[in-house]
């Protein structure tokens, strides 16, 4: 669990953060979203202590992380994939994290492999392709065993295989009871890794919400329909909010209506789908959209105040 | 896959001062420019201490009583305080340049055990480190003064404080390194500051009056520290002892700014 209390922070002149509040809960993953320079990171800096907040305050499970006594049990975090020593080997970082903690050779030999690393555990970290240096973050923040995980960006660099891997892995681990922070710039990304959603834009809170419901609110989810009888389908998705267009090559874009929903609509009027996808860009619309909003308003704010 | 997830046991996994410091010994032994530090250190105290002993066996000094035979086999001391210095810089700036910092101060929140296991770590290891060095130039060097009747022994009066003292020195050099090195967090920065502490001190008082220079030079680091090599008084020195706690002094000063500056800035 993770309580974020109006939350703020100032370096200098620029406010990163600005009295931002959420709670992240246990059992689900949620995903952290919003642009670059959004303040995602820093607020996972303020989250682990690394950075003090200029106002407001942050719980980890219970109490601020600094005052936790074994801390890597409380905690595992990822904020950057290459901050390792270049000239130290993937096994060596771990071993070194580990003895603070008092955590056994053994635990550290089970998260390298359990990150797919044992062949490449003794090379230099500095050799490491940006995958594997986002492997071996994974496994230092798992080393511990951790009740809550914080995660920043953790899909960067992964090719198709590892993407998929992180996601079991955060499912498995929200399945555990762990809480399971993950943060990202890409919609799409956290449309299929997260059950929650908690976006800012320029150090502010925008939205805090499931991700069905999410999806549902922004009712912009587009789905593509390739059949053999356009005009027959389209007849039959009717209702409010449903808007159904035609496209060159049999194709149906047809928005208010989930791919289930336009499915089953076609197996019951016998009619052949060809192709059935839900359009993820739309998804990528909406979140810009989202976030542009919170970036017009401070940018309107500012003007006016000058 | 391998299970990530194991039954929680509460109590364990403690952050401990003991736990703190072995992490960061693995940390120094696998650190590339610790290996490269270590090896100038011992080739500088050999290397220097060896050639200036023959050196002088070739031009003997005029008046024998008044050679210090043990600073001359020592002089590698004065340049392998760099070395020692530089990995000391290295230990803690490394952390900054590369950013596993963060990885070391979520590890321990409270951060000062951090800085206490580097300091440990570091101190202990220079020490195991140069007492063999120091000791070794100095029977080398002896070997090589005897021949001309100008060595002295390690039973001599004050001889066997000035070769244990010359280690000791070299280790709280490069305690001063790592405190430079967690005040600016910059290897650059951190190696140019030690360099600057303990040259440009001498440099500047060069520009003044020698009554004045004369006073204030023995309270110098460096002279200061450099104080415990020498058998023979030297009139513009601290005593040995005295000269070699100043040194600390200044020492524990630089790193207990680094430790309130480490407590209070953001990572």
């Amino acid at each position: 669990m993770i309580e974020v209390r109006q939350l703020t922070k100032r370096y200098g002149g620029t406010l990163a953060v600005d009295g931002l509040s959420f709670t992240v809960r246990p059992g689900v993953v949620t995903g952290f979203l919003g642009p670059n320079g959004a303040g995602k990171s820093t607020t996972m800096r303020l989250i682990l202590g690394l950075d003090a907040p200029t106002g407001g305050s942050v719980l980890v499970n219970g109490a601020p992380y600094r005052q936790h006594r074994a801390p890597l049990r409380e905690v595992g975090a990822l904020l950057d994939a290459r901050s390792t020593h270049p000239g130290r080997s993937a096994y060596h970082h771990l071993l070194a994290l580990a003895q603070t903690a008092g955590i056994r050779r053994s635990r550290v030999h089970e998260v390298i492999e359990a990150v797919g690393l044992s062949g490449v555990a003794h090379r230099r970290a500095g050799k490491f392709s940006l995958g594997m240096s986002q492997r071996l973050g994974i496994a230092s923040a798992l080393l511990g065993d951790p009740r809550t995980v914080i995660l920043d960006e953790p899909l960067n660099g992964l090719d198709t295989e590892g993407i998929r891997w992180v996601r079991a892995l955060l499912q498995r681990l929200a399945a555990e009871g762990r809480t399971v922070f993950v943060s990202s710039h890409l919609m799409n990304e956290m449309a299929v890794t997260a059950q929650h959603l908690i976006v800012i834009g320029g150090g502010r809170l925008i939205a805090d919400l499931g991700m069905a419901e999410f999806l549902r609110s922004r009712g912009r989810a587009v789905v593509r329909v390739r059949t053999t009888h356009p005009d027959a389908l389209a007849a039959r998705l009717g209702g409010p909010d449903v808007d159904v267009s035609f496209g060159p090559h049999e194709v149906l874009t047809v928005s208010g209506l989930t791919t289930d929903q336009i499915g089953t609509a076609a197996a019951a009027a016998g009619i052949t789908l060809l192709e059935l996808t839900a359009q993820q860009a739309s998804l990528e619309e909406a979140f810009i959209d989202l976030t542009q909003d919170a970036v017009e308003y401070r940018a309107s704010n500012a003007g006016a105040s000058s | 896959m391998t299970t990530i997830g194991r039954p929680a046991r509460r109590g364990e996994q403690h952050v401990s001062q003991a736990r703190v410091v072995r992490s960061e010994w693995t940390k120094l032994r696998t650190l590339p420019s610790a290996a490269w530090c270590s090896l100038s250190t011992v080739a500088l105290v050999a290397g220097v201490g060896i050639a200036y002993a023959m050196l002088r066996v070739a031009r003997p000094p005029a008046d024998p009583a008044m050679f210090d035979a043990t600073s001359v086999s020592l002089a590698g001391v004065q340049l392998a305080q760099f070395a020692t210095g530089v990995l000391g810089v290295l230990f803690i700036s490394g952390e900054y340049a590369t950013g596993s910092i963060r990885v070391s101060l979520a590890a321990v929140p409270t951060r000062l055990p951090m800085l206490v296991g580097k300091a440990v770590t570091l101190g202990l290891s220079a020490l195991v480190l140069c007492v063999p060095a120091v000791l070794a130039t100095f029977v080398a060097g002896r070997t090589i003064l005897s021949t001309h009747h100008l060595a002295a022994g390690l039973g001599d009066p004050g001889v066997l404080r000035a070769v244990l003292g010359s280690a000791l020195f070299l280790a709280a050099v490069s305690l001063l390194g790592l405190g430079l090195g967690a005040l600016i967090r910059n290897s650059a920065g951190g190696i140019s500051a030690l360099f600057g502490l303990l040259f440009a001190p001498q440099l500047v008082l060069g520009l003044l009056p020698e009554p004045v220079s004369d006073r204030v030079y023995r309270y110098l680091p460096t002279p200061a520290g450099a104080a415990v090599g020498k058998v023979h008084p030297d009139p513009l020195s601290l005593a040995p002892w005295a000269g070699l706690g100043l040194f600390c002094l200044y020492t524990a000063m630089v790193l207990g700014l680094a430790a309130w500056q480490l407590r209070r800035r953001d990572a």
